[in-house]
């Protein structure tokens, strides 16, 4: 049961993730950002096969939620109707496979060689108890430093989308 | 034959080669900021696996740091993106050329 999960999820994340980047019917990027809503879904979705219960909700709350709301705003304020009579480069096509392609034959090879035998039966469970626990106590600078660094990008964010920008 | 470590990673390489591609090929900047997004993703499932299948919850800890930083860079990043725009009037980095000799 939970093999074919996996196998359901994970077919599903490369699928839209690869409907993300290069969708035949649509060159509309409302499209793409609809499609990575469902790639970050299914991914969560192989979280919870994880056991990483917390950040399975974590991922769809702040991912297909926050962030992408945010892309939609930008993408609906922005009016890209000219972007669809874009043709794409051949040359940077074939380049970006090549390149792509040998990224990708050193990855496979590591993992081939890689010795990944650990953890007959893993036990984890990543409940918010857990996570919560281990990230007040033995992670507590990292957390207080992330806080300081949302507000950095908060001051940031209001400075730049000033109306003059000097 | 039982789901391991190994199926996860490959996942993860292949979502990840996606994004890198999306961003070489895709000239949006839009949708390749959404291919760094998944590339972002990518490296948070392999973090995830490892941390289940090594039995150490500080990977799980990485991935939450990793998606706060990541929100906040997405807000940032696409204000920055809203500038560009109302100054050139495009999205496309092939117009974007004040760079160039």
């Amino acid at each position: 049961m939970q093999d074919a999960l996996f196998y359901t999820f994970a077919f599903l994340t490369l699928v839209f993730g690869f409907l993300v980047i290069a969708n035949p019917f649509s060159r509309n990027p409302v499209t793409s950002a609809m499609f990575l809503v469902l790639t970050i879904v299914s991914l969560a979705g192989l979280f919870v096969l994880l056991h990483a219960f917390f950040l399975a909700a974590v991922q769809v709350l702040v991912y297909a939620g926050a962030v992408m709301v945010l892309f939609l705003f930008v993408i609906m304020l922005l009016d890209l109707k000219a972007e669809e009579r874009r043709k794409i480069k051949t040359f940077g096509l074939v380049g970006g496979l090549i390149s792509v392609g040998a990224i990708l034959a050193i990855f496979l090879s590591s993992l081939l060689h890689a010795p990944l035998g650990a953890a007959e039966s893993p036990g984890l469970e990543g409940g918010t108890v857990s996570l919560g626990k281990l990230l007040f106590t033995r992670y507590l600078l990292p957390f207080e430093i992330v806080s300081v660094l949302l507000l950095v990008a908060i001051v940031g964010v209001v400075l730049l989308s000033k109306k003059d920008l000097r | 034959m039982t789901v391991g470590l190994e199926h996860y990673l490959v996942v993860s390489v292949l979502l990840f080669c996606l994004g890198l591609l999306g961003v070489i090929v895709r000239r949006n900047l839009l949708v390749m900021y959404m291919s760094l997004e998944l590339m972002l993703n990518a490296a948070n499932l392999a973090l995830v696996a490892f941390s289940r299948f090594t039995n150490n919850l500080a990977g799980q800890v990485f991935v939450f740091f990793i998606i706060t930083v990541a929100a906040a860079e997405v807000s940032v990043g696409l204000a920055l993106i809203v500038a560009l725009c109302r100054k050139h009037q495009t999205a496309h980095v092939e117009d974007l050329t004040t760079l160039k000799l």
